[in-house]
C-alpha cells in the first residue's frame, strides 16, 4: 500500500460547491513528501475548504485525492479514522477542549488512541509542552490562554501522536513577532528533523516565504501559480504580482460584487 | 392559494426529514452507549454529576413547593366531605403518577438541557468537535454518547428524589399546619398507592429522561455554528422537550390505564 513516490498527497480535477458556489473548479495539486508545501491565495478562495476536502471532513463531488496512492474516498469509517492519526491539524483558532486543562488537551489523542501508562503520557505531554514552551502552563485551562498561547497549545497537541503529516490553517494569523518567529521556527525545525510532510495554509506572505519549500497561489477554483517563493515572486502572471505584493489593483477585485456607486447613492438602483 | 400549498408540502417534507434524521441519530446515539457504559464510565460519571448533582437544588426546592401545593388542594378539597384522611393518597397519586416525572423533565431541560445544548454548540462553533474528528475520535461516541448517558441516568433519579421531597412537602402542609393525623395520612397512602403506580412513575422518568437527553445533544450536535445559532439551539432545545414529554405523557398514560 505505501507508495512510495514523490507525492504524498495528490489531487485530480477536484470540484466542489457549497451552494450555487463552484469553490474548485477543476483543481490538480501535488504535495512532497517531507517537505513543507504552503497554499496561499486570496481570502474566500477555499483555502480552509481544501484541508477539509484533504481530510475527508468535506466530501468532493467530483474529482480524486490520494494520500499515499490511496484514494480516501473509498476508505471506511475505520480506516479514515486509521488515516487520520496519521495527521496532526492545528485550526485556526487553535480548538482546545474547553473542559479539559492544557495537560489534557495534549494527552487527549493519547489517552484515546494508546493504552499508555500515566508516567508515560506525562512524560510524552511535557516534552512537547516544552517544544512549544508551555512546559509551565499545563495545569492552565484554555480559557485563561492568549490567542498565541492557545495555538502553541494546539500545535503541541497536533505533534503528540508524532504524525507523518502536520497541516497549519492559518498558523500565523494574530501572534506576536516572538511567537510568530517561534513558530516558523518550530515549523521548519520538526519538517526537516522529524521527516514530516507539512501543508501550510496562509495568506501571510512574508512569513510563508521564509518557511516554504514550495507554493501554490489559489485563485477562482484553481491552481493560478506553483513553485518556489522565490520563483512566485519573479513571475510575471499580473495575479500572482498584486498576490505577492499586496496590491489593490489588479485581475483580484477588491470590491465585491456589487451595482455602479454612483447609481446607488443617487438610488436609482431602486427604481 | 397554490404557494400556500406548495409552502405546507415544503414545511411537512422539512419536518420529516428532520424528523428522520432525529431517528437515525438517536439511533447511533443507543449504539454507542453500551460500550462507553463499559470503557469509558468516568466520562458517564462525570456527566451525571454535570446533569444530575447540579440539578439537585432546583429539584428539591420546586418538589417541596410542589407536594405542599397538592396538599393544600387536596385538603381544602377533601376536607369537604370529611375525608381529610386521604390528603396523603392525592398528593401521592398526583405526585408519583404525574407531577414527579413530567415536571422534574421540564426543570431538567431548563436546567440540564439548556447547559448541554449551549455546550455541545459551542464545541461545534469553536472547531472542537471537527478537532475531535481530525484527532480521529469519533465526536458522537465521545461527547455526545457520555452527556446523554448522564441525562439519562440521572432523570429517573431526580424525578424519585422530587416525588420524596414532594411527600415531604404534602406532611407538612397536611399533618402540620392542618393538623390531619400522621398515622392515618402514611396508612392511607401505603393502603392505597400500589407497586404498579410506582413503576408508572418510573418508566415516564426513564422515557423523559431519554428524550430530554436526546433531544438536548441533537440540538447542540445540529446547532448552527453562530451565537445567534446556538441561542436558538437552546431555546428550540426546551420548546421542543417541554412539548415531547407531555406528548409522551399523555401516551404512557394511555397505554397504562
Amino acid at each position: 500500500m505505501a507508495d512510495q513516490s514523490d507525492n504524498l498527497i495528490e489531487i485530480h480535477d477536484l470540484v466542489y460547491s457549497r451552494g450555487p458556489r463552484r469553490i474548485f473548479d477543476g483543481l490538480n495539486l501535488a504535495i512532497k513528501r517531507g517537505k513543507i508545501t504552503a497554499i496561499m491565495g486570496p481570502s474566500g478562495t477555499g483555502k480552509t475548504t481544501l484541508l477539509r476536502l484533504i481530510t475527508r471532513q468535506l466530501i468532493p463531488s467530483h474529482g480524486v485525492i490520494t494520500v499515499d496512492g490511496v484514494d480516501i474516498a473509498t476508505l471506511s469509517q475505520a480506516e479514515l479514522y486509521q488515516l487520520r492519526q496519521r495527521f496532526g491539524m492545528l485550526f485556526q483558532n487553535g480548538a482546545l477542549l474547553t473542559d479539559l486543562s492544557v495537560f489534557e488537551n495534549v494527552a487527549f489523542p493519547l489517552r484515546e488512541h494508546t493504552k499508555l501508562s500515566n508516567r508515560l503520557i506525562r512524560h510524552v505531554v511535557l516534552t512537547k509542552l516544552h517544544a512549544v514552551g508551555l512546559r509551565g502552563a499545563a495545569d492552565l485551562m484554555p480559557a485563561q490562554l492568549s490567542g498565541g498561547m492557545a495555538r502553541r497549545v494546539a500545535l503541541a497537541r497536533a505533534m503528540v501522536m508524532d504524525p507523518d503529516i502536520l497541516i497549519y490553517d492559518e498558523p500565523f494569523v494574530g501572534l506576536d513577532p516572538i511567537s510568530m518567529g517561534v513558530i516558523v521556527r518550530l515549523v521548519r525545525r520538526m519538517n526537516d528533523a522529524l521527516g514530516i510532510t507539512s501543508i501550510i495554509v496562509s495568506h501571510d506572505v512574508e512569513e510563508v516565504s521564509t518557511v516554504a519549500d514550495y507554493s501554490f497561489l489559489l485563485s477562482e477554483g484553481k491552481v493560478a501559480a506553483s513553485g518556489s517563493p522565490t520563483e512566485l515572486r519573479t513571475a510575471n502572471s499580473e495575479l500572482v504580482r498584486q498576490f505577492m505584493h499586496g496590491m489593490a489593483d489588479g485581475p483580484v477585485a477588491f470590491h465585491y460584487d456589487a451595482p455602479g456607486y454612483e447609481e446607488q447613492l443617487l438610488g436609482r438602483d431602486s427604481e | 392559494m397554490n404557494v400556500l400549498f406548495r409552502d405546507l408540502y415544503n414545511t411537512l417534507i422539512e419536518f420529516l426529514r428532520t424528523f428522520g434524521a432525529f431517528q437515525l441519530f438517536a439511533l447511533r446515539i443507543i449504539r454507542h452507549s453500551p460500550s462507553m457504559l463499559l470503557s469509558r464510565f468516568d466520562l458517564v460519571v462525570a456527566q451525571v454529576f454535570n446533569s444530575g448533582a447540579l440539578s439537585l437544588v432546583i429539584i428539591m426546592v420546586s418538589g417541596l413547593f410542589v407536594g405542599a401545593v397538592l396538599g393544600l388542594q387536596a385538603y381544602s378539597n377533601l376536607s369537604l366531605f370529611n375525608a381529610e384522611d386521604w390528603t396523603g393518597v392525592a398528593a401521592a397519586f398526583g405526585l408519583v403518577k404525574e407531577l414527579g416525572p413530567v415536571i422534574t423533565a421540564l426543570l431538567f431541560a431548563e436546567r440540564a438541557g439548556t447547559a448541554l445544548t449551549s455546550e455541545i454548540g459551542l464545541m461545534k462553533a469553536t472547531d472542537q468537535l471537527s478537532a475531535m474528528e481530525m484527532m480521529a475520535v469519533n465526536p458522537v461516541r465521545r461527547v455526545l454518547v457520555p452527556r446523554f448517558l448522564g441525562g439519562f441516568i440521572a432523570m429517573p433519579l431526580l424525578a424519585a428524589i422530587f416525588s420524596m421531597v414532594g411527600m415531604f412537602g404534602a406532611h407538612l402542609v397536611g399533618v402540620e399546619l392542618f393538623g390531619v393525623d400522621v398515622g392515618s395520612f402514611w396508612q392511607q397512602i401505603q393502603l392505597t398507592v400500589e407497586m404498579s403506580d410506582i413503576n408508572e412513575g418510573i418508566l415516564k422518568s426513564i422515557v423523559f429522561g431519554a428524550v430530554a437527553s436526546l433531544i438536548a445533544v441533537w440540538e447542540g450536535y445540529n446547532a448552527m455554528p453562530t451565537a445567534e445559532g446556538v441561542g436558538r439551539a437552546t431555546t428550540r432545545s426546551v420548546v421542543i422537550t417541554a412539548i415531547a414529554v407531555l406528548v409522551f405523557d399523555f401516551m404512557i398514560t394511555a397505554a397504562m390505564i
